[in-house]
């Protein structure tokens, strides 16, 4: 890429450690998520996708710097945090929408305070932060004459979360991180907030980070995607090659897994069996060895590491695709 | 706040009626509070009138007219055992005894409350080492706490109240903290944090107003508690001394006669039980009232 990135990410680790036992010994390391990197250009949405556990949310609350890593580093602007640039200064230019929409608001706020709480606390006079939560209110679809003094438990989960999306927009931030942000909606409400986040982006030129299980989502809304497993990006890339041509077996059998609206397609076998392997000891090597079908001697020996492939931007870590790794090549199914 | 001062700016805005006035209407419905509620009030009256209302000198005893029944003209609710009578004294015992009930738990409230809210909010080893303290005075049952540190301090009204505070300051933290540690946790609290707003901006916004009612409740929980170890503690010669009317102390000196006028000598202790029940039943209104989700 010629331009600098906006954002970008570089070989975050945080692991969490598990207290317990007896006088607080540490019983295990949980590597929620370990070196990974990303970039983020303007005005795009980079969808993260991959099963429970595998680190998508800390990736998401690393990015907001609600925690921060164990190493790695963190640039917004060509900035790094920590050097020329504050926690405060990051958080407002990158903002976060949570799953739960009823446990984002407190009980005890109207939407309007709620959305005013941000900008007030930011020493924004309290007149213009009202006025600015009534615009804010509007511009998600909410008419600030019937929410702005209602209580969280008064609106729908959806009202909800167009108020958290509100809410995220009060700082004019440049990116906003959608952590599973329209999974818990039913469907209809879930695409009208999904059409009002496409919007939102075009309007304001906003870059997403869009946090999903759900695949046929993620495809509608990212341009790239990044697939996780285990802490670590098994694929990265834009996201026709990924859904056309996904190289990473993993990635295939999530895709695989992906319901589908044309009977022919159905998916006849369990892609994958088992739950991941405990994120405390990862297997060795290439993590997925344990689950995946075309698993070789040299998988369990070393890690692939990101691999450029020939299509643009794109890479996995698999050793199917690095060019003498050792790897005999795909199994056939028989 | 400031939202109220937009509101009624623009007063075509709908505006629910807030949290606590949603508490009130529905604590307003609920019959069995309202009579708790009643019976508190009529019995904070009666204490707060209480030399107009009493009949009689609480303090004034005749030896000639010990111990007579219930009924007897002149003494409606009989006399104790040194003559005195028993509804001026009742009256006036309700002073003490509510005092003795409400203000421990007021004092516990605040440092408890503090305590835990700070440990809570804080976590790590901060928490470690509050709690731990406070544990360590759950090792003792409250009633046996009570009368060893009543006990150490000695006699009198002031000591009696500075004990019961310090028995119930460790099951009000644990309390706090456990909700704040609740709250801390919830995606507001996070979303707050991510709008870079500080730590004490975060407690006072987000975190008392939905830490301090259900800690409230509970401590209202505790005043019948506190009224009964209050009772104990005079009973056992440890909190108020005599002649001063205070139910359980009253219940003490009365045991004697308790073969002879059990009626009049149980008075006291159906006094203890009306204050404590309205107490209970009051606060498990309050609680259910300020469910939200019911």
């Amino acid at each position: 890429m010629s331009a600098a990135p906006l954002f970008s990410a570089n070989g975050l680790v945080k692991h969490f450690r598990l207290k317990g036992g007896l006088l607080g010994r540490s019983r295990g390391v949980v590597r929620a998520v370990d070196n990974v990197s990303f970039d983020l250009a303007e005005g795009e949405t980079l969808g993260i996708v991959g099963e429970s556990g595998c680190g998508k949310s800390t990736t998401a609350r690393l990015i907001v710097d609600l925690i921060s890593p164990d190493s790695g580093t963190i640039r917004l602007g060509g900035k790094t945090l920590g050097i020329d640039i504050t926690t405060r200064e990051l958080r407002r230019q990158i903002q976060m929408v949570f799953q739960d929409s009823y446990a984002s608001l407190n009980p005890r706020l109207t939407m309007e305070d709620a959305i005013a709480f941000g900008p007030k606390v930011n020493g924004m006079d309290a007149r213009e932060a009202a006025r600015l939560a009534h615009g804010l209110l509007e511009r998600v679809g909410l008419e600030p004459r019937r929410f702005a003094g209602r209580y969280p438990h008064e609106l729908s989960g959806g009202q909800r979360q167009r108020v958290n999306i509100a809410r995220a927009l009060a700082f004019s931030p440049k990116i906003v991180v959608l952590d599973e942000s329209v999974s818990a909606l039913d469907k209809s409400v879930e695409a009208q907030v999904l059409n009002l986040l496409a919007d939102l982006k075009a309007e304001l030129g906003l870059t997403y980070v869009f946090i999903s299980h759900d695949l046929n989502v993620v495809r509608h809304m990212s341009d790239r995607v990044m697939v996780m497993y285990l802490g670590q990006v098994a694929e990265i890339g834009p996201v026709d090659a990924i859904y056309a041509a996904p190289a990473h077996p993993y990635t295939t059998a999530l895709l695989s897994a992906m319901p589908s609206m044309d009977p022919d397609r159905r998916t006849k076998e369990a892609p994958l069996t088992g739950d991941p392997p405990n994120p405390i000891n990862p297997p060795s090597g290439c993590r997925f060895h344990t689950r995946c079908k075309h698993a070789d001697a040299v998988c369990s020996e070393a890690d692939p590491g990101l691999f450029a492939l020939a299509a643009h931007q794109h890479q996995a870590a698999c050793h199917l695709h690095i060019p003498g790794s050792g790897h005999r090549g795909r199994r056939v199914e028989a | 706040m400031s939202s109220l001062a937009t509101s009624r700016s623009t007063p075509r805005f709908e505006v629910s009626p807030g949290y606590w006035s949603g508490v009130l209407a529905r604590l307003a419905r609920d019959p069995v509070a309202m009579l708790a509620l009643l019976v508190i009030l009529a019995l904070v009256l009666m204490a707060v009138f209480a030399p107009y209302i009493a009949p009689a000198d609480p303090y004034r005893g005749q030896m000639l007219r010990r111990l007579r029944p219930i009924g007897t003209p002149g003494f409606p609710l009989g006399t104790d055992e040194l003559g005195r009578d028993m509804l001026s004294r009742l009256i006036h015992g309700a002073r003490l005894s509510l005092l003795m009930g409400v203000i421990p738990v007021f004092i516990a409230f605040f440092f408890g409350a503090f305590i835990g809210i700070t440990a809570g909010f804080v976590g790590g080893k901060v928490n470690s080492v509050l709690m731990r303290t406070v544990d360590v005075f759950f090792a003792f049952p409250s009633v046996l706490l009570a009368i060893a540190l009543s006990g150490a301090l000695g006699a009198g009204i002031f000591n009696g109240l500075l004990s019961l505070s310090i028995v119930f300051i460790p099951p009000i933290a644990r309390i706090a903290e456990s909700v704040t540690t609740g709250v801390r946790k919830l995606d507001y609290v996070e979303a707050a944090r991510a709008s870079g707003a500080s730590a004490m901006t975060i407690v006072r916004v987000h975190v008392l107003g939905n830490v301090l009612g259900p800690i409230f409740v509970y401590a209202t929980g505790l005043i019948s508690v506190s009224l009964i170890l209050a009772s104990g503690l005079s009973f056992l010669g440890l909190g108020v001394k005599p002649p001063e009317p205070e139910w359980g102390l009253m219940l003490n000196t009365l045991r004697n006669a308790i073969y002879v006028q059990p009626w009049v000598a149980a008075l006291p202790g159906l006094m203890i039980f009306i204050t404590s029940i309205s107490f209970n039943l009051f606060s498990d209104g309050l609680r259910s009232a300020m469910d939200l989700k019911s």
